[in-house]
Formats: C-alpha cells, structure tokens, sequence
C-alpha cells in the first residue's frame, strides 16, 4: 500500500522519459496527473487506514512496508523501507494532494512547451522522490529523498536550459544544498555511531535511533556541548541540513535564484513540499532536539533572523516571484521558530496551511504570468483585477490568509506560532519575549509586502499597455483570464486556505469562539499529531515558560498580532495604491549584498587558489617538477655512468655479479635482522 | 561440470590472450583485414565477459583453484583462484574490454596491433587479480605494462611519447621496489618456515600464524609494496603521472587505465598490505590517510579549474581514488566494503565519463571545455547519459556512487582513527557537485553558441552500446547493492580479522 503511494509516480516518471518523446500533448498529461492521482488516492487510503490502526506502546500509530536489506557492510545495515505515522500521515496527504492539483494547473501552463514530456517526468520524478524522503522509515532513506528531491529540484530549475541564468540557478541550488547535506550526513554517520542504526522506528529485535534518543537525559545548556558528538551536536549537524533545503541563513540564497524554474515548479517544490522537508526532518527527529535545548536555540534564532531578514527583502522586489520566493523563506523562517521554542506541531502545522495559501499564490502568480505572456516584472503590470477575476480573488485570498487575516489558515497556525514563542518552555531567559517581538515584527513586514505586490500587480492604472516589453513586441492582446485547467487549482486551494485552519485552533481561541461539541474536530489536528511529539522539560532560567497556561494573555497576544496584521494590511494599501512604483532603499533591492558577499568571500578565493595555488604552482610546479627535475638528474647521472660501458663482456660480467652479490647480500643480512 | 570448474579461471585469463595469437595467424594467413581484426578482437573480449560470468555463482567453490607447479626448484606455482575480493574486479574488466574494443571501432591505424595489445592487456590485468601466486602475480603486473605503454605510445594525443614514458618510468619505480620485497619475503618465509614458495595465500596464513616477520622487516616491506600501489593507485603526491596519461591515451586506454589499471594499486593494499603487514599497516594508517584525504579534496579543487575534460576527469579520479584508499585504512569492514565497491564504482562511472569524452573528440578533435557549450540540444540522448554518470560520479543516491562513498565515510567515522578525516572527506562531496555540474553545465547547457556544435550528430547505435551497459549497472549498483556487497562480504571480513587481530596482538607484545 505505502509502495503503491511512492512508487506510481516513479512508473510516471519512467514512462514519460522513457517514451514521452513521441506522445502528444494530451496522452503525457493524462499520464502524469493520473500517476500522482493514484499516489493521491493511496495516500488518502492509507491515512483512513492508519487511524483504524492499533497504537504502538508509545501510543504512536503505525504502519510498516519494508521491501529488501538496501545496504549492508559490516555492522552497518539499512533497509528499503517505509513508515506512515500521523507526522508521515499528514505529510503525504498534502503533498500528494497540492502536488496533483499543481500537475494539473501545469498542464495547462506548460501548453506548447517543447519540453512537455521531460517537465512532468521530472515533475513525477519530484513526486516520486518527496514520497520517499516523507515516507523513508530511516535516516538513511530519508537522505535518498532528501538529495532526489534536490535532483529534481535542480532538473527543473535548469528546465529552460537554453538560458544561462537558469543554469547558474540550478547549479547555485544543487551546491548550496550539498553543503547543507554535509550536514546532515554528518549528522547520520553520528547518529550511527551512537546508536548503532539509523532508523526511526523499532523493528523486531533493533532498538531504532530516535527511541534510544528519546531515553536519554536532557544535554546542558553550554557551548563547549556543542562538539561533544552527543545529541546537541547531532541536532546541529542535522539543522546545518534543514538550513540548506529549507534555505535559512546563510543558505537561503538558492531559493530566490531559483524562481528561473516555470512557476508550477516553484509553487510543488519551491513552496508546498520540498524546502519544508527541513521542517519535516526536524519534527522527525523531535527525540533529539528536545534533548538539545543549545541547538533549540540556534534553531529558534535562525528562523527568527532568516523570517525578519527575507520578509524585508520581499518588500524591495519587483518580480512578483521574487517575491513569493522571499515570503517563502521568510515563512519558513517562522516555522523554524516554532520548531527552536520546541512548538513542533505549531511549526509543522504551520507547513500544512503555508502549502496551501502559498501554493495558491504562486499558481496565481503563474496564472498572471501566463496572462502577460511571460512578463515578471510588477511595474509592467498594474490594474489586472478587471482582466483575471478568478485570479485575482483567489489570490487576494491567498494574501489574506498568509497575512494573518483573522479565521483564515494562516491566522491560526501564526497566531499559534508566535504565542508559543512567547510561552516557550525552553528558551533561555527572555529570549522567548525578544524573539516572539521579531516574530510580530515580521508578521507585519508580510502583511506589508503582501498587500503591495496585490495592489502593484491587480490595481491602479494599467502599465502594461505603454511598455513594450523586454522583447520588444507590444502586447495586442489584452490580458486574458487562464482556462480552467489552472483556474479550478486556483479555487479548489483557496478554498483550502480558508477552511485549513479549522483543524488548528489554538485552545484558548477555540474556548472563546467554537462551540463546545466542535472541539474535538478544531484540535484534531494537534491531538492527532500529540502521540509523535516527546514532551519537553523546561530548560532551567526560563522565565517565559509559565506562561503556557495563561490563557488570558494567549488571548491578549491573539489580539495584538490580529491588530498589527490589519493596521499592516492598511498601511499597505494606503501606501501603494497612492505610489506602486516607490523606490525602495537599494540595500534591500540589493537583497543585502548577500550573494556578492558569498562571491568575494568564498567562490572567487577558491577558484583563485585552485588555479594558481594549487594547480600551477603545487600540481604542475612543485610535484611535477620534482618528478621531471629528478628525472633530469638521473640523465646526467647516466651520462656519467656511461663511462662503465666499457664493451667488454668481461667487465659486464662483474658488474653483474657485484649487483647481484649486493642484493642477495643485503637480504642475507636484513633476512636476520 | 567438474572440468568446466577447474579450467574456467584459466580460460578466463588467457582466452583474450588465445584471441590474439589466432588473430596474428588469421592476418598472418588472410592478409591483414582491420574489419576482421575488430571484429575478431569483438568476438574474443565477449566470450572472455560471458566465460566470467559464471563465477558470481562460483566464486566460493574450491574445485575453482588452479593450482600446478610451475617452476618447482623455487616453489614458483601457477596459482590461479577467485575470491570476493577480486570477483568483482574480474567482472569489472572482462565488461570494460569489449567496451572498449567497440568504443575503438573508428580507429584506423594499425589496428590489428591496437586489438592485438587490448587483448594481450586483457589477460595481464585479469591475471594479476586472479593470480594467487607473488611471482605469477609479478609478471602479470609488469606484462600489462607493454601494451599499455603502446596504447599511449602509439595511439595517443600529441604529447604521447613524454606521456607514455612518464607513465611506464613511475610504474616501474614502484614495481620494481615491490619486486625487491617480493624476493625478501620469499626468503624471509623460506628461512623461517624452511618452505620456499611464492603462494600468496600459504605466505599470509603462515605470517598470521607464525609471526615470523619483525615489526622492521613489516615496516620495509610494506613500505615497498604500498609505494608500488600508491603510484598505481595514484595518492597525492605520486599521481601527477595520471592526467598526462589520461590526457593523451586514447579513449579506450583511458577507461581501461581508470576503470582496471588505477584499481590494481588499491587491490594491492587489500591483498598484501593489510593482511601480511597488519602491524606496519597500522602504523602508517594515519600518514597515508592524511593522504587520502588531502587527495580528495585537492584532486576536487584542482578538477575544478581544469580547461580539459580528461584532465578534470583525472584528477576527480585522484579525488575518487582517495576516498578508496581512505575506506581501506580504517580497517573497519564497513569501510573496506566501501573502499571496494567504491572501486567498481570509479571504474564504470568514470569508464563510462572518458568513453563520453570520446564521443565529443571523435566529433570536435577537441577536448578544451570551452569549445563545447549547449551540446543537449543537438544531442539530447548524449546529454542525458552525461547528466546519469555526473550524477553517479557525485554520489546521487539510488546510484552505485553514493554507496560507496556513504559506507566508506561511516566505515572511517566509526573506525579508530580520528574522526576528523571523515569529516573533511566528506566535504569532497560537496565539491564533487561543485565540478562535476559546473562541467556539465559548460558542455551540455545554454545556447550552441560554437558553429561547430550546431548540426553535431547524437550518439549512434556503436556508442550507445558501449554507454547503455554502464547506465544499467550505475543504476542496478545504486539500488540493489546487496548483489554485491553479500558475495564480497566474506573474504573482506577475513582482511579485516587480519590486519586487527595481528595488530592487536602486536601491540600487546
């Protein structure tokens, strides 16, 4: 059953690459969208079948599929094996769900592209690989996934191949992963060490890593903890990981690179599924974590930094995928944040409702894009709401629920977020307070540049029409609404972005504002989630933590982030509707100078010393060298010797001899050393 | 059955030899007609492949061992034996010779020789894998020599001549080091256990059991056998003779040279030095994994900068290859493991990228990267080949790269030794993906902006032949490596009892 969920997708991939070449248009959509429809309606099966499913004694729900021994060598064995439990759970049944509705959004997107088949083999390939990362019942799968989904990731960013900047993004994303992938290789090779296997969950005999991990006593909370090769050093590596595929500081600089992928790409795995993997990982591995309270807080400070800093960022951009890519690390930013104040649910519901309204963005902005025959740039646009209505409510509904409009999705799971920060048990000193103000901060920042990419891009005077464009043609055609293909995506997860927080409500809301008998369905979602989590000690010092039962203050703290969200939301509006084109400070435009940083301080230097270190001085000067220089020496060195061909068999003869004699005496006498 | 079994390891090893004698007659008798001599040369190198296969079945069955006096008055035998070491080894070469004949199928000049030497070459680098006998082994390993000195010499690029020489003074340095050891062990034993043999696997059970071997006489000989190796293998700072070779070899020379010829050194190191020298083996552990890893990640940097697809490839070899000699030294059998499927691996990935390299210089004559650009869209079923072997070269996992490099990085982090190698080792992952796409990207990516490039022809059914087999076995290797990791397993656990128990023993003493 959970091979049926992984591997449809992957016959897709196969079949398509395979013969895709010579199918039309049609037959290749039918395939690719059928093969993630089966992996869909598996998935929805098997979660229906895994609460019918008696809990393990940890009270977690399970069901395994292991299929052959993949690896093993010496002590070293891993199998190529499944796990749904309810984070897996939740996990597939929106991946597999965003993921269809996307293939069928792309169908009608990618329509005439020359590429057709090999755009959605990579697209099933992508399917394929994130049900394996998702679904991996060990570390070490979960890599597989981990580095396939980056495979594809890089296959399409590259898909317009011919140009150059798309090469360099793609290769620019595959790099900056890998290094996170150090990481968390290195993390896995640890965790190997000391525990002795890589998996997740206890098969018959073996005790998994993660539940050993959860026996073990809480770390200290101290620097030098850090290299010790325990579990702080475990998280950290395994963060270095998340950094990297879920771009946060200092890797987020792949992600905004690559939005040169088609926008169905950059909505599946730039924005719903893969770059949450981090997330993902994180509650995975939870066991370890809460035993880390160091790394916790490293995790909690980079969300936090990387939230603020990317939300700035956006409000700078003028391609209206920019500034989607930066919301979305800016979002990811936040569920980090929840993740390091030890909220895993909150952060991982966070992912949830983000894969909806962000997906539903993205193919909104795709759908606007097509609508503009490929135009990005926002100040080409202006006052498109009268053209694409669908797309434009659609996306206003988007924008609403990623700004924190009350009842929307995004409304509860921020709210949720940031006043778990602010309650943190495992925080240090007030650390839980600061971060929850940048928290709210950002909220506010989002809410900003939200509203202005919707006012940029739908209202105001139409710009469209005096430009002619970057290639040189006008447009005749007035901007038209997209076919239905990518119209009913657009309202089915709208839909979602509305309703999807309704599993979610915060307690403390719930009290106020559901009745009582509904209860059971606004907390599912945390209450079905509950068993997987571990239950973290408060750290020592914390002043924030006794804050967690207070619901008056939860409220209070409700109340202001809505506040901020709307008076943001006003602000905006005011602002850009009056000046859409406002210049804004260069730093920002600049995004930080972060990638000409990175170029002076890391990429040239390398290549430099490469070349003319390493290569022409050590490689063809020293080394090379010496081998030749010695070489020349021993031309002069027979030139002398030449003296000893005297012509004499005689003299040949002894010299013969006194080598041999030489050589047999030597071993006579080491012989008994 | 019976006779099918004993002879099949002789047949193995000289049936390419057999080939190339009958084809001298045939030219002899016929004239001399390259067609026949290709395809004859064909013929024979898939006969040897297909004679071989039944050994992965075999490989444990000892009615397999050929074992006859040769030269009895110096207990010299014709010692021939198959074991999970060097069954994959086998495989690997009697697969890559056809390749090879067939990727050679262009070559017009003089071809009866140039088959002649691939098969002669053939029978030495199975020779040396399958021979359990040091003396046996010493001639095969100097008879492959020649003809690959030819090969260069002969068929090579510009500089050949300086290339081949190069090639031929450094392997004999080495070699003939080893042989000096060779000859002190044969006395040594001899002296001691008053049998004077050259039977490898007598002389190693006799050293685990008698121990006659002071820890002096250990450090020399190791020294020279793992020199002789290290120069094959190549380890920073005796490879700069491979970019020169491989830069000017001939398509085939260079799979042959990094898919078999590089592996003979890390074969070496398995089967002597480790077993025979535990203690000395793990005395120099640490300054030869320092090695090792310097390797990796300056073969990387400096495959970065390379201007020329050969040479870029030859030094991600000299990174690849420390990553074996890495897996070996940890003397953990995950690591060992690794350290031997990571040989397989080189061999077909990089096989696989020269052969590649040689589709393009059969089109352009040119090798220089910044000649190609754009080549997927004239090529697109090249350019997909291209991207699965990067992809295997960097360690993709589901591809057999990734297996090797993942057990050898576990296998050193969980060995003894510091764990700090491991971790600046596997930085060389990251760089592999650095210069390996920034290659791919240069070559396959972007627009065709080089006239040249425009109306270039993709891969034919010739070439397609020669590439498809490696793309199955990349693919196979990465997701089911049990198949071979089971049947190595049992001779690399006893290398590995080996080279610790004597080890430990020695330091008690």
């Amino acid at each position: 059953m959970l091979s049926v969920i992984v591997f449809a997708p992957l016959v897709g991939a196969i079949v398509l690459g395979l013969f895709g070449r010579r199918l039309t248009e049609k037959i290749i959509a039918v395939i690719a969208c059928s093969s993630v429809l089966v992996s869909t309606l598996a998935a929805f099966y098997a979660f229906w079948r895994l609460l019918s499913v008696k809990p393990a004694e940890d009270g977690v729900r399970r069901i395994n599929e292991t299929l052959f021994t993949w690896i093993a060598a010496g002590s070293f064995s891993v199998d190529f094996g499944f796990l749904l439990d309810p984070l897996s759970g939740v996990m597939i049944l929106f991946v597999t769900g965003v993921g269809f509705l996307i293939h069928v959004f792309a169908t009608g997107y990618m329509h005439g592209d020359s590429g057709f088949y090999r755009f959605f083999a990579y697209m099933n390939l992508f399917m394929f690989m994130m049900l394996v990362l998702v679904l991996g019942d060990n570390f070490l799968m979960m890599f597989v996934g981990w580095e396939g989904v980056g495979l594809c990731s890089y296959l399409l960013i590259g898909y317009y191949f011919l140009e150059k900047f798309a090469g360099d993004a793609a290769k620019k994303a595959f790099v900056v992963n890998r290094i996170g992938d150090f990481g968390l290789a290195l993390g896995v090779m640890l965790i190997f060490l000391k525990f002795g296997n890589v998996s997740f969950v206890d098969k018959a005999n073996m005790v998994s890593a993660l539940s050993q991990a959860a026996k073990m006593p809480v770390e200290p909370f101290s620097g030098s903890i850090l290299f010790a090769g325990g579990l702080t050093t475990i998280a950290a590596l395994l963060f270095i990981g998340a950094t990297g595929k879920s771009a946060q500081i200092p890797l987020f600089v792949w992600l905004p690179d690559a939005m040169a992928g088609p926008t169905p790409v950059s909505a599946l795995i730039h924005a719903a599924t893969m770059v949450t993997a981090g997330v993902y990982m994180i509650a995975r591995t939870n066991a370890i974590f809460a035993k880390a309270p160091l790394a916790l807080t490293i995790v909690a400070i980079v969300g936090a930094l990387t939230a603020v800093v990317a939300a700035t960022i956006g409000l700078a951009q003028w391609d209206i995928k920019k500034v989607l890519a930066y919301s979305t690390v800016s979002q990811l930013g936040y569920m980090f944040l929840a993740c390091g104040a030890g909220a895993f649910a909150a952060g991982f519901f966070h992912v949830v409702t983000h894969a909806f309204f962000k997906a539903l963005l993205f193919l909104g902005s795709g759908s606007v894009i097509h609508a503009m025959h490929h135009e990005q740039d926002m100040r080409r646009m202006g006052g498109l709401q009268k053209y694409l209505k669908t797309t434009f409510i659609t996306m206003a509904i988007g924008t609403l629920a990623i700004s924190g409009f009350p009842l929307l999705s995004g409304f509860f799971s921020k709210d949720e977020i940031l006043w778990k920060v602010r309650s943190s048990p495992v925080l240090p000193g007030s650390l839980g307070t600061l971060l929850w103000l940048i928290g709210l901060a950002t909220a506010a920042v989002t809410a900003i540049y939200m509203t202005r990419m919707m006012v940029v891009t739908f209202l105001g005077e139409e710009r469209f029409r005096k430009a002619s464009d970057t290639h040189g043609e006008h447009h005749e055609h007035e901007p038209h609404e997209s076919p239905p293909v990518m119209t009913v995506p657009l309202v089915v997860l709208a839909f979602l972005s509305v309703v999807g927080g309704f599993v979610g409500i915060p307690e403390a809301l719930a009290e106020k504002i559901v009745p009582h008998s509904l209860h059971g369905v606004t907390h599912s979602f945390y209450h079905f989630l509950d068993p997987v989590f571990i239950k973290l000690s408060t750290t020592p010092g914390n002043l924030t933590g006794a804050l967690a039962a207070d619901h008056g203050a939860e409220l209070v703290s409700t109340l202001l982030s809505t506040l901020v969200a709307l008076i943001a939301i006003g602000v905006g509006y005011a602002v850009f509707s009056k000046q859409p084109l406002l210049t804004m400070p260069k730093i920002l435009e600049n995004k930080y100078y972060v990638d000409e940083l990175y170029d002076a301080v890391i990429v040239n230097p390398v290549k430099w010393t490469s070349k003319w270190i390493l290569w022409k001085v050590m490689d063809v000067g020293i080394v090379d060298g010496t081998v030749n220089g010695l070489a020349r020496l021993l031309g002069w060195f027979s030139i002398g010797i030449r003296e000893f061909q005297v012509g004499f068999t005689r003299a040949y003869a002894i010299f013969l001899l006194i080598g041999a004699l030489t050589v047999v005496g030597y071993f006579l006498y080491f012989g008994r050393l | 059955m019976h006779f099918i079994k004993q002879n099949i390891l002789t047949v193995v090893t000289f049936l390419p030899l057999f080939g190339a004698l009958l084809m001298l007659l045939h030219s002899y008798f016929r004239g001399n007609n390259p067609e026949a001599m290709r395809r004859m040369a064909l013929g024979f190198s898939l006969a040897t492949f297909l004679a071989s296969l039944p050994l992965i079945g075999w490989y444990a069955d000892p009615t397999l061992i050929v074992k006859a006096n040769w030269i009895g008055s110096l207990g010299v035998s014709y010692h021939l034996r198959v074991d999970g070491l060097s069954l994959w080894l086998v495989i690997l070469t009697t697969l890559l010779v056809p390749l090879c004949v067939l990727a050679s199928w262009h070559i017009d000049k003089h071809v009866r020789e140039y088959m002649v030497f691939m098969l002669m070459l053939e029978t030495g680098m199975v020779g040396v894998f399958l021979a359990m006998d040091m003396f046996l082994f010493y001639l095969f390993w100097e008879v492959m020599l020649v003809p690959m000195y030819f090969l260069i010499g002969v068929w090579g690029g510009e500089r050949r001549i300086y290339a081949a020489i190069k090639f031929v003074i450094y392997t004999m340095i080495g070699s003939l080091l080893m042989l000096v050891a060779i000859i002190a062990l044969y006395l040594l034993h001899g002296q001691s256990t008053g049998v004077y043999t050259f039977d490898i696997v007598q002389i190693t059970e006799n050293i685990a059991r008698y121990d006659f071997l002071t820890y002096q006489q250990q450090m020399w000989m190791f020294a020279a056998f793992a020199l002789a190796f290290m120069i094959k293998v190549p380890l920073f700072p005796l490879h700069t003779w491979l970019p020169d070779a491989h830069v000017e070899a001939p398509t085939a020379g260079s799979v042959i040279l990094a898919g078999v010829l590089l592996k003979m050194g890390t074969y070496g190191l398995m089967r002597f030095n480790l077993p025979m020298f535990p203690e000395a083996a793990h005395r120099f552990a640490i300054p030869i994994m320092i090695l090792a890893v310097i390797g990796i990640v300056y073969g990387a940097l400096v495959a970065m900068v390379q201007p020329d697809l050969k040479k870029l490839v030859a030094y991600s070899s000299v990174s690849h290859l420390g990553f074996v000699v890495l897996g070996t030294f940890a003397f953990t059998e995950t690591g060992m493991q690794g350290a031997l499927y990571q040989m397989l691996n080189h061999g077909i990935s990089t096989g696989a990228l020269f052969l590649l390299v040689g589709v393009i210089y059969e089109r352009r004559h040119t090798r220089l990267i910044s000649e190609f650009g754009g080549l997927s869209t004239p090529m697109p079923v090249y350019a997909t080949i291209f991207m699965i072997v990067t992809l295997s070269s960097i360690g993709l996992p589901l591809l057999n790269g990734f297996v090797g490099e993942f057990l050898i990085l576990v296998g050193t982090f969980t060995s003894a030794h510091p764990r700090i190698l491991a971790v600046i080792a596997t930085s060389g992952v990251v760089l592999s993906a650095v210069y390996m796409l920034w290659m791919t990207q240069r070559v396959l990516f972007g627009r065709v902006t080089n006239e040249h490039n425009k109306s270039l022809a993709d891969v034919t059914l010739r070439e397609k032949l020669t590439l498809v087999p490696l793309v199955v076995l990349i693919i196979f290797m990465g997701v089911y490596p049990s198949f071979f990791l089971k049947r190595s397993a049992g001779q690399l656990q006893q290398i590995h009892r080996l080279v610790n128990e004597r080890a430990v023993a020695g330091m008690v003493r």
